[in-house]
Formats: structure tokens, C-alpha cells, sequence
């Protein structure tokens, strides 16, 4: 039997090492990390295993029956492909390499156990959500991602400003949820398999086509909105950035929001599919839009992680414009590198906000000299964002534009005018944060080991993974991870030239305002004007949901509230009422027309036999008398007829 | 085997009548003994029963001979699950209600009665028996309101009693119809169902269902039937809250789908619509209400009705798919995920006011979801089990109510999708509700107010632990519970088909 058939050990082992640390928590090894590092760490060397043999060309597929529905069985289960082989090696590596820097990181907690057991869940959740052959595990795992990543949103939970941000993280992606599952129920009833490669089968065969595959498609493509922070559910994610520093890096950079690239991705064949490729081209747009609108914002932002969150939701827009655009290998590919180089990023802006105790960029500089670790592995990770050779994030970015050049010309122009953002932001946060002078009183220390040599590893990574992409050694990942009806356009040097010159200029505006000084950003801001009252509030999305979205809804269901309470209730109390009035007039008519009779009846009676009573005299000569009377007027009446 | 699960917890409530009554302890004993053994002996009948095998352990013995009435008990894929999740809400409820002291002995024995009337209900297969257990529950029910209950018991009592008795008329005329209309006359359910008396009477048929129909909605309870249900619910003392949410509500979804499904199919496809309308109803409209709710116990009644709504589409959806063999599939799913949902919700539900009783009658003395705030910090256990009750409330995949959630909408996706989709909607606000509540009551800074409270003890821990572990085992591998009722309904199907 080979490792495949195995590879359901894979979720399994950091879900037992959840209960694990629920239950014993402190009484483990490690207050519970060592278990939950174990369990992730054996999931990496699996995960390598199978990625091992799945280049050897192995695919691996089995079920069990989850419920019988009538006499037909639903069956869920896991499959192991290229997709999914570097899906598992992402999370598990990424992974493993988190844990151990949050020892470092979340060192003294009151909560420290806890942490690695909502970690630990969530590692089984995005495994799940990754192996998963079936939309209905698949949304099993994409609800439990959620779950964890509403617990971990909300781990300082004391601060109200935490607890918001999670119940806000998981609404919004729960809306997107319910389009998607719309979109599965849809499939199911129409096809009547939830599993990916009966589903492609059936499309393929024609049993769902036309507006209803759209149509099923852009459903679907709901929940990775959500899920993912694209536009028009991109808010979470920024204020999802009150989490411990590493869940940020785990899931709303590496992982979880990559799960809906990944979703659009597994079920690429149903937007493919779908007439004139339509469902695509909205996939597209809303990256490009996304990807455009969330750089912008990073501009202007001083925390430093918030400039890491719409730097990832900025790049998950350039992932899904990759996918839209027939990119499909392109889209994957930038998956796995932004993995690698923003888990890098954040853990680096951890590691500074470790030092700082505070996000906020305008109390920091001069980190360099402090920091030398730090600032060397960010220093990696800004220039791979940037798209700078031969760093990781060039080769999937460029390959990005380069589909969108050949297949959205307008697309494209959005995507290099996002690169020279893109490249703009990071370095602004790399000189405002390492450049210049310390502009506080804190007194920073580098990080311990625990935590940097995660970081030079994701280091190390995000330097060479682009290599797996690039065009001398015949682009191996092209041929492992492809969509056949959708092959890659080749490499053009020109673009990538282009793509390279666009990036440093980004470089060197950023140098120029905040290294050389040449212009003050205070002036900078001054000549925006208007524009940077809009980017500062972030294009007024919070407010607009706010006015339009939560107050009329919280609005409804008051008004709701009082219409039960007065109307339908109220309706109920007056039936009672009535019939309680009802019931007094009864009484009354009872009182005194019923038993008024009876009483009448009586009371004559009694008068009556008063009367009479006179009659009852007890002596013999009035009842003679009377009785002459009788005989007297009996006569008179017989004589007078 | 029947007759002893349901009258063995009556049995034990005449013993407690006879013994001392200073002597609590012993009559304490004595009802968690009785309905301790009805539980043991429902679960003997579980292992017993024969998957697929139709009615079984049926009792049958002629009772008034003159009017065609017989004693009838059987039990099968529906009434199975309910009547084990009857005993086992009853067990926990008791072990709950250790603390009461005020009038024990009239306590416990009107509890083991009402356990019977129950059991009686999910277990009768002759409409004269049924219906007397039907009114053998609404009568401790009152009392359990009215003399263990809040400020305003006697108001709520009395609603409940007189709302029920109503519904209870309009099916005791229901039942007559049918029974008027019989050749031979007969009070048997199976016959009733296999003579269909008022096929081809549509006039009759209408009457009759809606009879049932005011009957059941009254008891489920379905919008605009249900405002009996917060009141109560607020002033029943917690044990009885639980009973009522877990068991009595579904009391209303059974004999839907166990009389007004196979015994009047034509009638309920010609109304199934409005029924579903009216579940549509309960379901956006009792998560918005309850998200409008400032104390606990009404915000969980109202997430009834939101629940119970989810139950009636289904039920609704399998009625209209009645006489339409491509759609029999998902009648089926649509009728698996109703009856899932009867159990997933009397689990969750009856966890959830256990959850606020623990907080409610001897800790803080309060309700208000806005008065409490940080518990999350102090009291550990108890956030853990009420965040899992509440997400599985929610519909969070990999607990119960998810699966029986999804079952529902997969099966009438397929017959109402416009209906479906904006049922689906419901989980959004359901998400909102349960986790705006989550955060105020458990997140945020500690509210220095309950610096006293201990967290749960060992006997909250045992009433609730349970149904936990249910929570969880069903929600990642239901087949064990689903396989019961999928052969029943595949039956039931059959039979409405």
C-alpha cells in the first residue's frame, strides 16, 4: 500500500491533538505546543511523501458512505492530486514552521494552550477542506476554517475591539457561504453527486450547462469571495488583524484565504464551462478590481499589519485575475509562492511588533541595526512581493500579467498599475519600519531563535519556490499542476522586463519619499487631497455596510420584535379577552335573564299563593259563604245562557 | 417492551406519592430510578430493532370493543429516535433538577407523568389511545408551569393550556372525520392509513387536515401560532423548558408526519405550499425576533421557531411532492432531514436551556444577555458548552444540526429552490444572532458584577456532557441515527407515492 491510501492520517492528527489540548492542555508536553507541532510536523513529512509520489504520477480516491437517502448513498472521502499535493505541502510546511515561531511568540499568554488547540483545529479543518473529493466535505472544512479563524480573531477576546472583529469575520464570510451553498445545493439537484470528478463528468457530458452552469459557477464563486475578501466582502479581513500575529500569518495570509482561490481553482472545469467562459470573466474582474483597489489602500495605512492585510487581500485579487484569465496554473502557482513570502512578511511584522509592542509604523524606524535578522527576511519577503527577480512572487506574478496581457488587455494595464502599488507599499513599510531613526522611546530587542529561524527558512523559500515556475528548466510546475484545456501562454522576456521595471519604479518612488526624502509624504498627502480622505476610508465600505446593511437589519428585527410582542400576541390576548367579556356577559345574562326566569317564576308564585293565602281563613262559615257565592252565580250563569 | 418503557416512569411517580415526603433523597431516587430503567430499556429496544423491518414490538389488545378502540403501541424509524431522545431528556432533566426542593413530591410525580404522557404520544397507533396521551401531557405541563414557574406562571400557564386544548379540539374533530368516514370503523392508524377513507372527499379531506393542522401548529409551534411559546418558555422552570423545546414541540412535527402525511397526502399537497410559506415565515422571522431579544431564554425560544420552521419546510416540501415518483428522492432526503432535525434540535435545544439554566437559577438570577459580558475568562467549561451548543445551533458543519440543516434543503431544493434559497437565509442571521450573543455574554472585558460565579459543577456537567458528546458524534457520522429514519421515511414515501 502506498503512503496515499494513508493520507486521511493527515487532518486526523491535529484533530486529536485539539482534544488533546482541551482536555490536558497545561499537563502536556510544551503546555500542548510540543503535540500540536508534533502532529503538524508528521502532516509535513507526509504531505512530502505524497508530493513525492504524486510527481511520480500516482492519484489516490476513496469513500465512505455518510448517509444513506432513500436508496441512494452520499458519499464523501479524499483525493490526492498535483492540485491537492501542493495544497497539503503548503499548509503543512507553512504550518509547521507558524507553530514553532508562535512558541516564541505567544510566550506567556494566559491562553497559551488554547492558542495551539484552536491551531491545531484549524490545521484539520484547512486539511480537510484541501483533501476533501466532495463539495460537502469540502464545505465541512471551509466552515471549520471559518470557526477557527473566528476563535483566533477573537483570542484576546477581552478586547472588545477583538470580539467584534470576529463576529464581523464571520458573518461577512457567511453570507458569501450561503451563495455557495445555493450553488451546491443547485449542483446536487441537478446532477445529483456532490463528488468533483463525478460533477466534471456530468458537465462534460452536458447534463449542466448553459446559464445554469454560470450560474451554479458564480454561486460557488460567492463563498470565495467571502472567503477570500474579495470585493464586495473584502472587510473582514483588515480588522481581522486584531488576532495573535502568526493566526494572521496562518490563516488570513497563507492559508485559509487562499482557500478560495483554491475552491475556484478545484472546480475550474465549472467556470470554464460555462458559455463564453462568463463566469470566468466575473472571476476575473473582481480579482483585477480587488487586486487594484485593496494596493491603493495600503498606501495610506500606518499599522503595520493592516498594510499586510490588503496586501494579501490585494493579492488574492491577483489570484483570482490569474484564474479568470485562463491562468489556471498561473493562479495556483501565485498561491503557493504569496504562501510562502506573506507568512514570511507577517511573521516578520510579528517579530517587529514583538520588539515594539505596537503596530503602528510612525513610532518605529531604524529597526535595521536592531533587528538584523528581522529586517534581512522582511527585506526578502517585500522584494518577492514586489515582483523583483528572481525572488519568489515575480515568476507567479508575472505570469499573471503575462495571461493577462493574452487574454484581457484592460485586466492587464489594472494588474502592472497594482504591481508599481504593490511595490510602493511594502517599501514604504520597510523604510518607515527599519529606515531612518527610532521615533519612540521603546527599547527593541532582536527576536529569540524560536522565532527567527522560521523566518529565515520562509526566507530561504520565498528566495527559491519561484524556481519550480521558471522557463529554463521547461516551467516543471506548469506540467505537474495544469488544466489541459487551458495551457499556459509561454514565457515572454519583454513582459517580464516590463513587469521588472514597473516593480522597481515602485521601489524607488517609495525611496524617494520616505528614504531620500526628496518629497514629504505630508505634502504628498496634502496635494491628494479628496483621494486620500477616500483611501484613509477605505472607500467608505464599513460606513456603507453600516448604513445600508446592519442598522436596517437590526432595525427589522426590533421593529419585528414589538409587532410580536403587540401584534400577533396581542391578537392572541384579545381572542382571551373577548371571550373573557364574553363569558361576563354570559354572567350577566345568566344572572339576570336566566336565573331572572327562574326567579320571576318563583316570585310570582309566592305572590300568587300570597294572595290566595287570604282565601285559607280556617272557619267553616266563609267557606259556605264562599260556597253560596258559587251556587249563586253557577245559577245566575245558567239562567242568563 | 413497550407498555413497560412508558408506564414504568408512572409506576415510579405512584410510588413517590406514597413515600414520606420529608424523605427527598429516597423519592429523588426513586424517579431517576424509574426513568432511568425507561431509558435503559430504550436503548435495549435500539439495539433490538431491526432496521428496515417496518412498525415492531407492536402490542395490540382490544380495549373497547363496542366503538372499534384498541390498545395499539409499535414503534419505528420516526417514533424510534424520538422516543429514546424522550428518555434521555427526561433522565437529564431529572439529574438537572436536583436542587428543587419547593413541593418535590407533586414535582417529580407530575414529571414521570408527563415522561409517560410523552412516550405514550410517539408511541400510539390508535387515535383514541393518541389522543389521550396527547392531553395526558398538556395537564402536567400547566402545573409544572404554573407552580414551579417565574413571575407570571399562572398567565403563561394558562395560555399554553388553553392554546393546546384548541388545537386539541380541532383534532379530536379531525380524528371523528376520519373515524366517520372508516369501512369498517376504526380508530387503528396502519388501517386508517391502508383505507385512506378520505380519498376522492376533498371537502372532508380539507377539514380534517386543517383540523390536524391547527392542532400540530399550535404544538410545533409554526408562525403566527407561536407566541404561547416565549412566555412559557420564560416562566417554565428550566427542566420543564427543556422538556418543552425537546420534546413537546416535536410532538407537533410527528403527527404531521405521521398522520397528516400518509393519512391525508392529497389534502396536504394541495395546501403544502401554504404550510411551507408559513415555515418560511417562522424561519426568517424567529431568527430576526431573536436577534431583537434581550433575555436568554426568549432569545432560545425564538430560535425555536426559527428551528421548527427549518423542520416544517421539510415536512412541507415531502407533502407536495406527493404523487410525483421523480421527485420521491427528494421527498425522501427533504422527510430524513425533518426528522434528523427533530432529534438535532431536541438535543441542542434542550442543551441550550440547561445552558441557561446553569446561568440563570443559581448563579446570577438573571437572564439579560446585555447584564453579563467577559464570562469567557472566568468560567471556562461553561463557555466551551455553550459556544458548542449555540454553533451547532448556528448550522456549523461537523455538528448535528448542520447535517440535519443540510439534509432539509438538499431534499426540498429539489421541490421548493425559490423557497430554499431564501430559507438559506435564515443561517445568516441564525450566524449573527447566536454569535452577537456569544460575544456579548462570553467576550469582552469581564463584567467585575459576576466575580463570584463558579463555573459549572458536577452534576451540570453530567446533564450536559451528554448531549455534547451527541452534538458531536452525530455531526461528523450521522449513519447510525440517519439509517433508522431514512428506512422509515423511504417507507413513508413509498406509502404517500
Amino acid at each position: 500500500m502506498s503512503v496515499l491510501a494513508y493520507a486521511w492520517i493527515i487532518p486526523v492528527l491535529p484533530f486529536i491533538a485539539f482534544w488533546l489540548i482541551i482536555f490536558f492542555g497545561r499537563r502536556l508536553p510544551g503546555e500542548g505546543a510540543y503535540v500540536a507541532i508534533g502532529a503538524m510536523g508528521i502532516d509535513a513529512l507526509l504531505s512530502i511523501a505524497i508530493l513525492s509520489q504524486v510527481l511520480d504520477g500516482a492519484t489516490y480516491q476513496a469513500n465512505i458512505v455518510w448517509a444513506m437517502l432513500g436508496d441512494r448513498a452520499l458519499e464523501v472521502g479524499y483525493q490526492i492530486d498535483p492540485l491537492t499535493a501542493v495544497m497539503l505541502i503548503v499548509v503543512t510546511v507553512v504550518g509547521s514552521l507558524i507553530f514553532i515561531y508562535s512558541i516564541g511568540y505567544m510566550h506567556g499568554d494566559p491562553r497559551y494552550s488554547r492558542f495551539f488547540a484552536y491551531m491545531s483545529l484549524f490545521a484539520a479543518s484547512m486539511l480537510t477542506l484541501v483533501l476533501a473529493n466532495n463539495l460537502l466535505l469540502l464545505y465541512v472544512g471551509w466552515e471549520g476554517v471559518g470557526l477557527c479563524s473566528y476563535l483566533l480573531i477573537g483570542f484576546w477576546f477581552e478586547r472588545p475591539s477583538a470580539a467584534r472583529a470576529a463576529l464581523k469575520a464571520f458573518v461577512t464570510t457567511r453570507i458569501g457561504d450561503t451563495f455557495m451553498f445555493v450553488g451546491i445545493l443547485l449542483v446536487f439537484f441537478t446532477l445529483g453527486t456532490l463528488q468533483f470528478d463525478h460533477v466534471f463528468e456530468a458537465v462534460e457530458g452536458g447534463a449542466l450547462a448553459g446559464p445554469l452552469l454560470t450560474l451554479a459557477a458564480l454561486l460557488l464563486f460567492g463563498g470565495a469571495v467571502g472567503k477570500s475578501a474579495q470585493l464586495p466582502l473584502h472587510v473582514w479581513l483588515p480588522d481581522a488583524m486584531e488576532g495573535p500575529t502568526p493566526v494572521s500569518a496562518l490563516i488570513h495570509a497563507a492559508t485559509m484565504v487562499a482557500a478560495g482561490v483554491y475552491l475556484v481553482a478545484r472546480t475550474y472545469l465549472l467556470f470554464f464551462g460555462s458559455p463564453g467562459h462568463e463566469a470566468l470573466t466575473v472571476v476575473a474582474w473582481i480579482g483585477g478590481i480587488t487586486a487594484l483597489m485593496a494596493a491603493t489602500i495600503g498606501i495610506v495605512q500606518d499599522d503595520i499589519k493592516r498594510v499586510m492585510a490588503y496586501s494579501t487581500i490585494s493579492q488574492l485579487g491577483y489570484m483570482m485575475l490569474g484564474l479568470g484569465v485562463l491562468g489556471f496554473t498561473a493562479g495556483v502557482f501565485h498561491l503557493m509562492t504569496h504562501a510562502f513570502f506573506k507568512a514570511l512578511l507577517f511573521l516578520a511584522a510579528g517579530s517587529v511588533i514583538h520588539a515594539m509592542h505596537t503596530n503602528d509604523m510612525k513610532e518605529m524606524g531604524g529597526l535595521a541595526k536592531v533587528m538584523p535578522w528581522t529586517y534581512g527576511t522582511m527585506l526578502v519577503g517585500a522584494l518577492a512581493l514586489s515582483g523583483i527577480p528572481p525572488f519568489a512572487g515575480f515568476w507567479s506574478k508575472d505570469e499573471i500579467l503575462l495571461e493577462a496581457f493574452h487574454h484581457n488587455r484592460p485586466l492587464f494595464w489594472i494588474g502592472l498599475v497594482g504591481a508599481f502599488i504593490t511595490a510602493f507599499y511594502v517599501f514604504r513599510m520597510i523604510f518607515l519600519t527599519f529606515g531612518g531613526q527610532l521615533r519612540s522611546a521603546a527599547r527593541p530587542h532582536e527576536s529569540p531563535r524560536v522565532m527567527t529561524v522560521p523566518l529565515v527558512v520562509l526566507a530561504a523559500f520565498s528566495a527559491v519556490i519561484g524556481f519550480v515556475g521558471a522557463p529554463w528548466w521547461d516551467n516543471p510546475f506548469h506540467h505537474f499542476v495544469e488544466f489541459e484545456a487551458a495551457a499556459g501562454v509561454p514565457f515572454d522576456l519583454s513582459l517580464a522586463l516590463l513587469s521588472t521595471a514597473v516593480a522597481l519604479a515602485g521601489i524607488a518612488a517609495a525611496a524617494a519619499v520616505y528614504y531620500w526624502k526628496v518629497v514629504s509624504s505630508a505634502s504628498l498627502r496634502r496635494a491628494a487631497g479628496p483621494l486620500y480622505g477616500l483611501l484613509a476610508h477605505k472607500y467608505y465600505w464599513d460606513e456603507l455596510y453600516g448604513f445600508a446593511v446592519i442598522r436596517p437589519t437590526l432595525w427589522i428585527s426590533r421593529q419585528l420584535r414589538v409587532f410580536d410582542l403587540y401584534a400577533i400576541d396581542g391578537a392572541v390576548n384579545a381572542v382571551g379577552i373577548v371571550f373573557v367579556w364574553f363569558a361576563r356577559l354570559y354572567r350577566l345574562f345568566d344572572l339576570y335573564v336566566v336565573d331572572g326566569l327562574v326567579n320571576l317564576v318563583g316570585w310570582v308564585t309566592g305572590k300568587v299563593g300570597g294572595v290566595l293565602r287570604f282565601g285559607q281563613t280556617g272557619r267553616p262559615q266563609s267557606y259556605l259563604l264562599a260556597i253560596a257565592f258559587g251556587v249563586i252565580v253557577l245559577v245566575i250563569g245558567g239562567i242568563l245562557r | 417492551m413497550l407498555s413497560l418503557i412508558t408506564f414504568l416512569p408512572l409506576a415510579g411517580g405512584l410510588l413517590i406519592l406514597l413515600l414520606p415526603k420529608t424523605n427527598h433523597a429516597l423519592m429523588k431516587n426513586v424517579s431517576l430510578l424509574a426513568s432511568g430503567a425507561s431509558f435503559v430499556l430504550s436503548l435495549a429496544l435500539l439495539g433490538m430493532y431491526q432496521i428496515g423491518g417496518g412498525m415492531q414490538f407492536q402490542e395490540l389488545y382490544r380495549w373497547i370493543p363496542g366503538i372499534a378502540i384498541n390498545y395499539h403501541l409499535g414503534v419505528d424509524g420516526l417514533s424510534l429516535p424520538l422516543v429514546v431522545l424522550t428518555t434521555l431528556l427526561s433522565v437529564l432533566s431529572l439529574i438537572y433538577s436536583w436542587r428543587i426542593d419547593l413541593r418535590l413530591k407533586e414535582y417529580l410525580f407530575l414529571f414521570l407523568l408527563l415522561e409517560t404522557g410523552m412516550l405514550g404520544v410517539f408511541l400510539a397507533l390508535d387515535f383514541f389511545l393518541f389522543y389521550i396521551f396527547w392531553e395526558v401531557t398538556l395537564v402536567p405541563m400547566f402545573f409544572l408551569i404554573a407552580i414551579w414557574g417565574g413571575p407570571r406562571r399562572e398567565y403563561a400557564a394558562i395560555k399554553f393550556f388553553l392554546y393546546t386544548l384548541v388545537g386539541s379540539l380541532a383534532m379530536l374533530l379531525a380524528i371523528l372525520i376520519l373515524y366517520f368516514n372508516s369501512d369498517p370503523r376504526t380508530f387503528s392508524v396502519p388501517e386508517l392509513i391502508r383505507q385512506q377513507p378520505l380519498a376522492g372527499q376533498p371537502l372532508l379531506a380539507a377539514l380534517a387536515f386543517w383540523g390536524f393542522f391547527l392542532s400540530f401548529a399550535v404544538k410545533v409551534p409554526m408562525w403566527p401560532f407561536h407566541t404561547w411559546l416565549p412566555d412559557a418558555h420564560v416562566e417554565a422552570p428550566t427542566a420543564g423548558s427543556v422538556i418543552l423545546a425537546g420534546i413537546l414541540l416535536k410532538m407537533g412535527t410527528y403527527g404531521f408526519v405521521r398522520f397528516s402525511l400518509p393519512l391525508l397526502p392529497e389534502a396536504f399537497k394541495q395546501y403544502a405550499v401554504i404550510v411551507a410559506v408559513l415555515a418560511l415565515l417562522g424561519i426568517v422571522y424567529g431568527a430576526l425576533v431573536a436577534m431583537a431579544q434581550t433575555d436568554l431564554k426568549k432569545l432560545v425560544a425564538y430560535s425555536s421557531v426559527n428551528h421548527m420552521g427549518f423542520v416544517m419546510l421539510g415536512v412541507a416540501a415531502a407533502a407536495a411532492a406527493f404523487g410525483e415518483p421523480d421527485k420521491a428522492q427528494a421527498a425522501t432526503t427533504a422527510l430524513n432531514g425533518a426528522v434528523f432535525e427533530m432529534v438535532a434540535h431536541g438535543i441542542i435545544t434542550g442543551a441550550l436551556f440547561l445552558i441557561v439554566g446553569v446561568i440563570y437559577d443559581h448563579r446570577a438570577h438573571t437572564r439579560g444577555v446585555d447584564e453579563f459580558g467577559g464570562l469567557g475568562s472566568r468560567l471556562p467549561v461553561y463557555t466551551g458548552i455553550s459556544t458548542m451548543a449555540m454553533l451547532a445551533s448556528l448550522g456549523l458543519p461537523g455538528l448535528m444540526g448542520f447535517v440535519a440543516e443540510f439534509l432539509i434543503f438538499v431534499g426540498s431544493f429539489g421541490i421548493f429552490p425559490y423557497f430554499t434559497a431564501v430559507a438559506l437565509t435564515g443561517l445568516v442571521f441564525n450566524a449573527a444572532m447566536f454569535l452577537w450573543t456569544i460575544q456579548r455574554i462570553f467576550l469582552g472585558p469581564f463584567n467585575e458584577r459576576w466575580a463570584h460565579l463558579p463555573d459549572m459543577d458536577g452534576r451540570e456537567k453530567l446533564s450536559l456532557v451528554p448531549l455534547a458528546v451527541l452534538m458531536l458524534i452525530f455531526g461528523i457520522y450521522p449513519r447510525p441515527l440517519l439509517d433508522v429514519i431514512n428506512a422509515a421515511m423511504a417507507v413513508l414515501v413509498g406509502v404517500v407515492r
